[in-house]
């Protein structure tokens, strides 16, 4: 693939991950988040958190079925974009929520085990988005970088456990987001078993051109 | 595409032949920022989709003869906060009401075509004189007055609304409780085909509330016909619900078909579904947090910080003595 095809794909993602974060400016900027715009941004946050793990867990699966090796392009800005709206999510907490306050936060942290899961999911994607660099796959090594990686499955397993666990009595999205997780990781599973190797393994990207 | 295009140095072959590279870049860079804006575009519209705002307008009908001033000469009884009063619009758009919807946003068009002709309320149990009413009869009972009251709801956000309505002490008056009866519970009308949300499972339907009969006296506690000086939009609970304002939001039951005077704690519908989360008192108390999240602090609807929220929603002077000697831990 082309570099500029690469670039082009990164410019893809950008520009449409960035597109709910501009409605949400725009709809605040015009008082259209409803009676409620303080709820509202940290539900769409964290929503749009959990589609970009989801469309990033997509990839593997899709490249596998379609052959398309190049769709694996997609999937560390996907990522990143899951881990910005996943920070974003937090920020709007902390801030709309808990209005600033330190004490108060770790306080609900501390009672709350649903807030404990939706941290550990949001510190997993850390790691993940500090070793997202080419330099670092180089440096930690293709094996050791997927095995890392892998804790993708960790944050997005503990995100849709973090939302089903807030929801007041109608769990049908959660149980959606539940249900296609399941089908993306089944797949590894399944796949796997195939090829009878133990644990499902993320391929490293292809590193483009320095 | 035919571009003439002049190369300075080419005398290899003949400049029409050949796609200059600039013209195939252009084409190149044509097609991605058509690729780029079409799915911006279809980003923007599943993200619409998926985030939809409630707006819309309530026509319901003017009452006539709302009493807008206290009807007691003190004005000691909370009547009328003096809280800034919630707009109709985020009043009719922002609403719990699963037997139309779970979204709360999606309240309000799901419920647009609920129709009340026809309405009556069975009002029975241990009574002297049982009674079906019709709404008109039911709402002669007593003059409709305006109730300011601050709304807390058990989600930890707040409105002020001015209800129109009376107190359900002028209604149990009309058909003299027996003194065998300690409680009263209401009942939401049961109508899958009226009521869209009640087709799925998410409560035990239909929706049923009670109250200590002493809470039911209270003068505070009023069965509402109407907000904003308009009879009720579907979304707030039409024809006619219950609004006790010193308990979470859950316990003012919506569309009411039947009261019934009983002698033992009656089920309620929250409490059934999560005994932990939602007491059959459920008095507003912002040392009691529910099990996932503080009770401390509320939004109210319409600002931008959060506020303190007060012991009884700030009616303790007048229904405090309700509870003395209770363990409000214990029964939240």
């Amino acid at each position: 693939m082309k570099e500029a095809d690469i670039r082009f794909i990164k410019l893809l993602i950008l520009v449409n991950g960035a597109v709910p974060l501009a409605l949400l400016v725009w709809d605040q900027a015009h008082n259209r988040l409803g009676a409620n715009p303080q709820n509202f941004l940290i539900l769409t946050t964290g929503m749009m958190t959990l589609i970009f793990l989801m469309l990033t867990m997509a990839v593997t699966p899709l490249r596998k079925i379609t052959g398309l090796n190049w769709l694996i392009q997609f999937r560390r800005m996907l990522g990143l974009c899951a881990f910005f709206y996943g920070c974003l999510h937090f920020l709007c907490f902390f801030s709309l929520d808990r209005e600033f306050s330190i004490s108060s936060t770790l306080s609900e942290m501390v009672k709350r085990k649903y807030l404990i899961v939706g941290c550990t999911a949001l510190l997993v994607m850390v790691p993940l988005a500090v070793t997202s660099t080419n330099g670092m796959i180089r440096r930690l090594g293709g094996k050791r970088w997927r095995a890392l990686h892998r804790l993708a499955y960790v944050a997005a397993i503990a995100g849709v456990v973090h939302y089903y666990m807030q929801v007041k009595a109608d769990v049908r999205q959660p149980l959606v987001f539940a249900a296609v997780l399941a089908v993306l990781l089944g797949y590894r599973l399944v796949n796997d078993w195939r090829q009878r190797k133990p644990m499902p393994a993320p391929a490293t990207p292809t590193l483009s051109k320095p | 595409m035919i571009v003439v295009y002049h190369l300075k140095d080419s005398n290899k072959i003949s400049s029409g032949e050949v796609t200059p590279e600039a013209v195939y870049f252009n084409r190149r860079t044509f097609i991605r920022a058509g690729i780029l804006a079409a799915s911006a575009v279809a980003t923007g519209v599943a993200y619409r989709h998926l985030n939809r705002v409630g707006h819309g307008k309530v026509n319901t009908a003017t009452i006539q003869g709302v009493i807008t001033r206290p009807v007691a000469a003190a004005d000691t009884n909370e009547f009328r906060v003096t809280d800034k009063e919630t707009s109709l619009q985020d009043i009719t758009h922002y609403n719990n009401f699963y037997e139309f919807s779970t979204d709360k946003e999606g309240v309000a068009p799901a419920s647009a075509n609920f129709d009340t002709k026809g309405w009556q309320v069975a009002v029975g149990g241990l009574v002297q004189r049982p009674k079906v009413f019709d709404l008109d009869a039911l709402l002669k009972i007593s003059p409709p007055e305006e109730r300011i009251y601050r709304m807390r709801c058990v989600e930890a956000w707040s409105m002020v609304i001015p209800w129109v309505g009376f107190s359900l002490s002028k209604l149990l008056d009309v058909v003299e409780p027996l003194s065998s009866a300690k409680y009263v519970t209401f009942q939401t009308l049961l109508d899958p085909r009226r009521m869209p949300g009640q087709r799925s499972s998410v409560l035990n339907w239909p929706y049923v509330e009670g109250l200590r009969i002493d809470e039911a006296m209270h003068p505070l506690t009023i069965l509402a016909s109407g907000l904003y000086g308009r009879a009720l939009p579907p979304q707030d609970g039409a024809p006619i619900r219950l609004v006790v304002p010193w308990k979470y939001g859950f316990k003012g039951i919506k569309s009411i078909v039947k009261i019934s005077l009983v002698d033992s704690q009656p089920r309620t519908t929250w409490n059934e579904y999560a005994p932990d989360e939602y007491g059959f008192y459920a008095n507003v108390n912002p040392h009691v947090d529910h099990p996932r999240w503080s009770q401390v602090t509320e939004q109210r609807i319409g600002e931008f910080g959060r506020r303190r929220t007060l012991m009884f929603n700030g009616y303790e002077e007048q229904v405090g003595h309700l509870y003395t000697g209770m363990d409000l831990r214990k029964d939240f």
